[in-house]
């Protein structure tokens, strides 16, 4: 009987935990959530506070790893600057980090486990705007500020007033993409190919094209894929029938590669352009030569002179072994733009976090002045890189 | 157009493709009646197995005819190797057990493959290597590259050599032999546990030849690749009869068109429900395949 009694109560604590973890996918995050709201007070958090607990969620392994890595690292190196320096207010923060895979499902649960389990006072997280959604209602719903270090979906933070980015949004990465091929490349016939399975590569997409349109020019075909895809070739050459000048395709840098050396194979010579999605040294591995003359638009290039940055770089080489990308930068500021919050703020509970990040402004970060607007998106330039043979060449800075 | 002649052409490579793997479902299935599903995973090592290899062998840059043939023979050999072991070790002691038992312990060896190979090599995508020089061609638009007619010729070429051994040699009679009664067979001297383990071989090292051809043209190399690669050539498998060889080489071909031309005339996003469209379609309507005779099974 008494096993009886213990087997049930593990099958009603499942079916909490399964509650729980599938409360994020309600993406809207505009119903309160009843099972993850009683989780916090059900788990209080242990009173001897000699640290500030911190957590991260990143696709360390999967799709997208060089994101999760890049991103990992660059909160590492921060976290231990700042420790070094004798931490925020004589407490030293300590960093817990989960792997989701790339998988939104993983995302979310991984978030419930650092605020259930590991009582962190702040989230950091995730690069893919889908993978952020799916973490943003379980920190709505538990009071624990989240910053996500660059998705750049505008749905992310509008999930609730504990939602946070430290990088600009799609609307406006899509409208400088648009105006670089509009002002400098004069282009005016564009096709898109875009990812349907990505909040990112569709949004980016609308964005363009609304833009892009607005300014004279025209899309003349659009097309689609999956992520994960193999064979891109029947959407290629339906756009190549279109002749178009330049080719939009803001995905993923693995997908990318692969999509772009398969165009060339069927003999498109226009230039693709992309988005943040692309910085990764994979990506170069995967395209090789085929994407030479191609242009993406980043938050930051390693060619600014901003000594600041310039710094980071060094630092980072010194610690990782290869120099730093966009999202180990941001993931860098992040981390910082959270200490500066810890050491701004009444306490360290949830309430008085959030209170202390959503008044960050003009703070000093590598990858540019962050200042937190009231949908609590950072306003920031953008900047367009043309790929040379695995080199990124610095075009153009286009301000907001 | 031109635009219809670079869907056919896509469409012939993606199918020769699927048609490789098929036929290492229909020959497992005509002498065992399993389905292996772990057989898309022998075709995920067959393309690690060439990455290393190509890599081993040398000049990441510089290719050559002779390197890409070493590189095909050596992933050919290791993945009948491995399709031998799986055999030995995964069916053959089931081998006397209701067939669901095998048909489980094969998802088994799958997910063993597909997650030992997550671990082993990480989850990240890797560039397959270029193994020679491929120039592309301009019928009109239609770009065809040397890479896509060797890529053609070579499957071409196997599934000829398949079809000869299987209709012309002393092994092929004893593998129509132990498909059609296996006891029956060992009776007459046919020795059954090693044509099954040949035959797992033989379907293997097809694999490894898709993995390497395909990784040519789409140089992307992952542990799950297998995963929906796996699942299409089974469709085109039972589309073109499964048991029978040159259905499955039909039936790849069909469906790799069917993919292209859907996905390239305004649908791209339904390239994967084609695939299983028909594969419903055909269990409705034709459930013996196009080319598969429909036997009475004894009650």
């Amino acid at each position: 009987m008494k096993r009886l009694i213990g087997l049930a109560a593990a099958a009603l604590a499942l079916c909490a935990c399964e509650k729980k973890t599938t409360s994020p996918e309600n993406t809207t995050g505009a119903t309160p959530q009843p099972a993850a709201t009683t989780a916090a007070p059900a788990n209080p958090a242990p009173s001897s506070d000699d640290v500030w607990r911190v957590g991260e969620v990143g696709s360390l392994s999967g799709q997208q790893a060089t994101f999760g890595q890049s991103t990992h690292h660059g909160i590492e190196l921060a976290m231990k600057e700042i420790n070094d320096a004798g931490g925020v207010k004589g407490k030293k923060f300590k960093l817990t980090t989960y792997d989701d895979q790339g998988k939104p499902d993983e995302a979310a649960s991984a978030t419930l486990r650092l605020i259930s389990q590991d009582h962190v006072q702040v989230v950091l997280g995730e690069v893919a705007s889908t993978n952020s959604k799916a973490m943003a209602p379980p920190c709505q719903n538990n009071k624990v500020p989240m910053i996500s270090p660059s998705s750049t979906n505008p749905e992310v933070t509008a999930i609730g007033d504990y939602i946070f980015r430290v990088c600009f949004i799609d609307p406006f990465q899509g409208t400088v993409m648009a105006k670089f091929a509009h002002d400098n490349l004069k282009l005016n016939k564009v096709a898109i190919l875009k990812d349907v399975r990505s909040d990112y590569s569709m949004g980016l997409s609308k964005y363009f094209t609304e833009t892009f349109t607005k300014l004279g020019g025209t899309i003349v075909k659009e097309a689609s894929y999956s992520q994960g895809d193999m064979d891109f070739k029947a959407q290629l050459t339906e756009l190549k029938s279109a002749q178009p000048q330049a080719i939009y395709l803001p995905g993923y840098y693995n997908d990318v590669g692969l999509i772009v050396s398969q165009a060339r194979d069927l003999g498109i010579t226009a230039p693709f352009m992309g988005g943040d999605g692309w910085d990764s040294s994979k990506l170069y591995e995967l395209g090789g030569k085929s994407l030479n003359g191609s242009y993406f638009s980043n938050h930051s290039t390693n060619q600014d002179p901003n000594p600041k940055l310039q710094k980071f770089i060094a630092d980072y080489k010194a610690a990782y072994g290869e120099p730093p990308d966009a999202l180990a930068a941001l993931g860098y500021d992040a981390m910082r733009v959270a200490a500066d919050a810890f050491a701004r703020a009444k306490s360290g509970a949830g309430p008085d976090v959030r209170e202390a990040i959503a008044g960050t402004k003009d703070f000093d970060g590598v990858t540019g002045k962050i200042t937190l607007d009231k949908d609590r998106n950072a306003v920031k330039p953008a900047v367009v890189l043309e790929l040379q043979d695995g080199k990124q060449v610095y075009q153009t800075t286009i301000a907001p | 157009m031109s635009e219809f002649f670079q869907h056919l052409v896509n469409g012939l490579s993606l199918g020769t493709i699927y048609a490789l793997i098929a036929l290492g479902y229909t020959m497992v299935y005509g002498v065992l009646k399993l389905i292996n599903f772990a057989h898309a995973d022998v075709f995920m090592i067959g393309a690690y197995t060439g990455l290393f290899s190509a890599r081993a062998i040398g000049g990441e840059g510089e290719g050559s005819y002779a390197r890409a043939g070493a590189v095909l023979v050596i992933s050919m050999l290791v993945s009948a190797g491995l399709g031998m072991l799986i055999e030995r070790l995964a069916y053959r002691p089931l081998r006397a057990r209701p067939r669901l038992t095998a048909l489980i312990t094969a998802i088994g060896v799958s997910f063993f493959l597909e997650n030992g190979a997550q671990l082993l090599w990480s989850p990240d995508p890797r560039r397959f290597p270029r193994l020679f020089e491929s120039h592309t061609f301009f019928l009109g638009n239609t770009a065809i590259s040397s890479m896509q007619i060797i890529a053609f010729l070579v499957a071409v070429a196997m599934m000829a050599g398949l079809q000869y051994l299987v209709f012309r040699t002393r092994f092929g009679l004893a593998m129509r032999a132990v498909s059609f009664e296996p006891s029956t067979a060992a009776l007459m001297g046919v020795p059954v546990d090693r044509t099954i383990s040949i035959t797992f071989a033989v379907g293997s090292a097809l694999a490894a030849g898709a993995a390497i051809l395909f990784g040519l043209q789409y140089p992307r190399v992952e542990p799950f690749m297998g995963l929906m690669l796996g699942l299409k050539a089974f469709v085109a498998a039972v589309l073109g009869g499964i048991g029978n060889v040159p259905g499955s080489m039909v039936g790849g071909l069909v469906l790799g068109l069917a993919e292209e031309f859907v996905a390239g005339y305004g649908l791209s996003s339904y390239r994967d429900a084609v695939a299983f469209a028909i594969l419903i379609a055909i269990l409705i309507l034709r459930p013996e395949g196009i080319f598969g005779r429909s036997v009475a099974e004894k009650v």
